[in-house]
């Protein structure tokens, strides 16, 4: 009896393995193979082997990558960093979706070129008209000046204080990131003042960069033109 | 077998000792410096902080995508990355033989790098950090007026695929930090904030000595002239690049050393 019991225990890690061994071979199974060097462009193999054309061991196919709501890899509703308002009201990026968005950087205690920008920015609504589904969105580089509070104050005194008007304080890491996604340069010389590149970005409903102007009171015509033709 | 084994683990051991050496941080005390491009009142004062002493490797950034799906080549998105990131792997997982795995890696992104020194509960430096502890030499903590030492850091900057040498391979500077100059280019937090458009040329005048051919002549110093080098190439780049000749190091303040 005894010895049919060391025989049971000596058997049953072998039983696991087997079972074990089982499921490696079927998931793998459901893998798809290509060549590393792509020789024959993206032909897919259904068995592990080597390519007739470089010799080099197939490797398994990665799935696509999956991205939530069908939002292209470009798209700036890629981003998960968490904004605040002018209303306090904390909201992701991809909350602005569906809209055409013209987005600039600037900060509020700014003396000289934002002033020109924001009024850059006014201009540019007045001469698209009144559309529904674009806003033209603020973003701050000075986040510990520019608090949601002082960012309403600005948006009443420059009548900018409606629906299509979102200004955006986010953590100082953040804004360095959209920045970069904007290609935009900013940096602090001195506590109250940033140097900063002037441009305007519009991004279409899904969030990819269409078009951007650079430059302090340009002539509007094309970035108008570039929204009219996003917004149909 | 078991003697074999004994070996095993003992390779093993040996290479995990490794790799924790080579994410070694050394305490930079601070102090303030006069970098090449600053802010109004030209001298920037560096609180303390940590520094890695070498810049990440391509063995530790593997192990990062191993356990970081989006990281993958075939996973990265183009908003975070140009087709040039970890151009030379063959797969998600696994970089030529040809490339040493204690080279630092290159081909990738400012996100990428960012994301890497977030996973260490590290941050990438600033880049006054990082041009404050590169202008020190072996016995200095300041040598921006050290002519030999800045004479080789330009021909440093000469010398092809340094890239592909092992981290380490250059001098130990006075913090101990190896690899500051002579192998990568380092990507910094705020490398966008060197300004380079026409347009805030024009509307910053401040900032214009870094692009105008009359700054570098009235240098005062040859390191100005490797520095103007440094700030060109990031007021050239994009975060979503990946260059062959830059790399990363990850930084984290000096409150967290405990950690």
């Amino acid at each position: 009896m005894k010895r049919i019991i060391i025989l049971w225990l000596a058997f049953l890690p072998l039983v696991f393995t087997i079972s074990c061994n089982s499921d490696v071979t079927e998931s793998k199974s459901q893998e798809t193979y290509q060549c590393p060097m792509k020789c024959e462009g993206d032909k897919i193999y259904i068995e592990e082997g080597s390519c007739p054309v470089c010799k080099m061991d197939l490797k398994p196919v990665a799935d696509a990558p999956v991205l939530a709501d069908e939002i292209s890899e470009l798209s700036i509703f890629n981003l998960t960093s968490n904004w605040t308002d002018q209303n306090n009201r904390t909201i992701e990026l991809k909350e602005l979706k569906g809209d055409v968005l013209v987005v600039v950087m600037i900060y509020t205690s700014c003396k000289a070129a934002c002033p020109r920008l924001v009024a850059d920015m006014r201009n540019i609504r007045k001469e698209v008209g009144e559309r529904d589904n674009v806003n033209y969105v603020l973003v701050s580089i000075d986040p510990k000046t520019d608090t949601p509070a002082r960012l309403k104050e600005f948006s009443i005194e420059n009548f900018m204080d409606d629906e299509h008007w979102t200004f955006l304080n986010g953590s100082e890491e953040n804004v360095r990131e959209f920045a970069n996604v904007l290609a935009m340069k900013y940096k602090s010389i001195s506590p109250l003042d940033f140097s900063h590149s002037n441009i305007i970005s519009v991004f279409n409903v899904g969030g990819e960069l269409e078009f951007q102007q650079e430059g302090l009171g340009v002539d509007n015509k094309e970035i108008v033109a570039s929204i009219n033709k996003l917004v149909k | 077998m078991i003697k074999y084994f004994i070996f095993c683990s003992f390779i093993l051991n040996s290479l995990v000792g490794f790799t924790q050496e080579k994410s070694e941080m050394k305490e930079i005390h601070g102090g303030t410096f006069v970098p090449l491009y600053g802010s109004d009142s030209s001298e920037v004062i560096v609180a303390p902080f940590l520094l890695d002493v070498y810049p990440v490797t391509n063995k530790k950034y593997k192990e990062f995508v191993v356990e970081n799906e989006k990281w993958r080549k075939s996973k990265v998105i183009q908003l975070f990355a140009d087709d040039n990131y970890l151009y030379k792997w063959y797969s998600d997982t696994e970089y030529p033989k040809s490339m040493l795995e204690n080279a630092p890696i290159t081909n990738i992104s400012w996100y990428a790098a960012k994301a890497y020194c977030a996973v260490q509960g590290k941050r990438l430096p600033t880049m006054d950090e990082w041009e404050f502890v590169a202008m020190a030499s072996e016995s200095l903590a300041n040598a921006q007026t050290d002519s030999v030492f800045n004479q080789r850091i330009i021909e440093g900057y000469e010398l092809p695929k340094t890239y592909a040498k092992p981290v380490g391979s250059t001098f130990k500077n006075y913090w101990g930090i190896y690899d500051m100059h002579g192998l990568v280019w380092e990507w910094t937090n705020d490398f966008n904030s060197v300004m380079i458009t026409g347009e805030s040329r024009q509307d910053a005048s401040s900032e214009s000595t870094l692009f105008c051919g009359s700054a570098a002549v009235n240098a005062t110093n040859l390191m100005n002239y490797a520095a103007f080098m440094r700030y060109a190439f990031r007021g050239s780049i994009k975060a979503n690049y990946n260059i062959r000749t830059l790399g990363f190091r990850c930084a984290s303040n000096e409150s967290e050393k405990a950690d």
